[in-house]
């Protein structure tokens, strides 16, 4: 019972994992660029669970050819391709935002930033 | 396994190497899910362009000090909350791989058997994205464009204050 409950439900747990390392990363280190990369992480989980659910036991890749009847489900795929490009897209912008807030206050540095707030 | 070293990490470099590996480990996962699209382009995006942009950032950033350790027990509270009611709502999931799952039951069966004869492209992925589902890839471009002006914005006005001063 157990072992078939692992079974089926592995490759969410593994979705579900990372993702609650890329949560942790985000709320627990104050470096603002560690930060993206655990939102980046946190990301990916996502989109590791959106692929699992389109994965077809004994399916291949979703390309026509002759031979194969059997495919994985082509729309999580779509839906993923997606969100891959927005989020380097706001990746990208929230780097940005790390400049300047670099240029501003000299620092990546959420609590050094906190305390040159605190002195202004 | 990768995540893991990465909230150990202490040097910001190292966490941005890092975090490019991760995103190539995840690529290879998803050729393994079957989907090849995805890894192509997390493989470039992920672990190429983002990689790039962080160094990029990170070099015009210039001094660094490594991280320093803060007490962090409420933030892993508040992840391991999340975590198990994560859990225990995957117990509600089909089974993995189950091919009678209700996401494969509604538009999918369509696109797989006539998106040949109706778009005439082989790769289905490719058919979905530019004819059926064509409106998402213009808002996608539309995000993309935003994030572009924000970040011009962002960096432009940067420029102007060195030009000032």
């Amino acid at each position: 019972m157990i072992s078939a409950l692992i079974n089926d439900l592995y490759a969410y747990w593994i979705s579900v994992l990372l993702m609650m390392a890329g949560l942790y990363i985000v709320i627990d280190h104050s470096n603002l660029f560690k930060k993206l990369v655990g939102l980046n992480i946190f990301q990916t989980s996502v989109f590791i669970m959106f692929i699992a659910m389109g994965k077809v036991d004994g399916g291949t890749a979703p390309i026509i050819e002759k031979g194969y009847t059997v495919f994985s489900n082509p729309l999580p795929h779509v839906l993923i391709l997606t969100a891959i490009v927005v989020s380097i897209a706001t990746t990208s912008v929230g780097l940005a935002l790390v400049v300047k807030i670099n240029k501003h206050y000299q620092s990546v540095d959420e609590q050094e930033i906190e305390k040159i707030e605190l002195q202004e | 396994m990768t995540a893991l070293m990465i909230i150990n990490m202490r040097n910001i470099l190292s966490v941005i190497m890092l975090g490019g590996i991760y995103s190539l480990i995840s690529a290879i996962l998803f050729v393994v899910l079957d989907a090849v699209d995805v890894a192509f382009t997390e493989a470039a995006v992920g672990a190429g362009i983002s990689t790039v942009l962080f160094l990029s950032a990170f070099a015009i950033t210039g001094k660094h000090h490594d991280l320093k350790r803060r007490n962090h027990f409420p933030a892993l509270l508040a992840v391991l909350v999340m975590g198990a009611g994560l859990m225990y709502s995957t117990l509600d999931m089909p089974a993995w791989g189950d091919a009678e799952a209700p996401v494969h039951q509604h538009v999918a069966p369509r696109y797989l058997e006539d998106s040949y004869a109706e778009v005439g492209v082989p790769n289905i992925v490719t058919s979905v994205l530019a004819s059926y589902r064509g409106f998402d890839t213009l808002g996608e471009v539309t995000v993309v464009f935003t994030a572009l002006i924000a970040v011009l914005l962002l960096l432009g006005a940067i420029r102007e204050d060195e030009d000032q001063s």
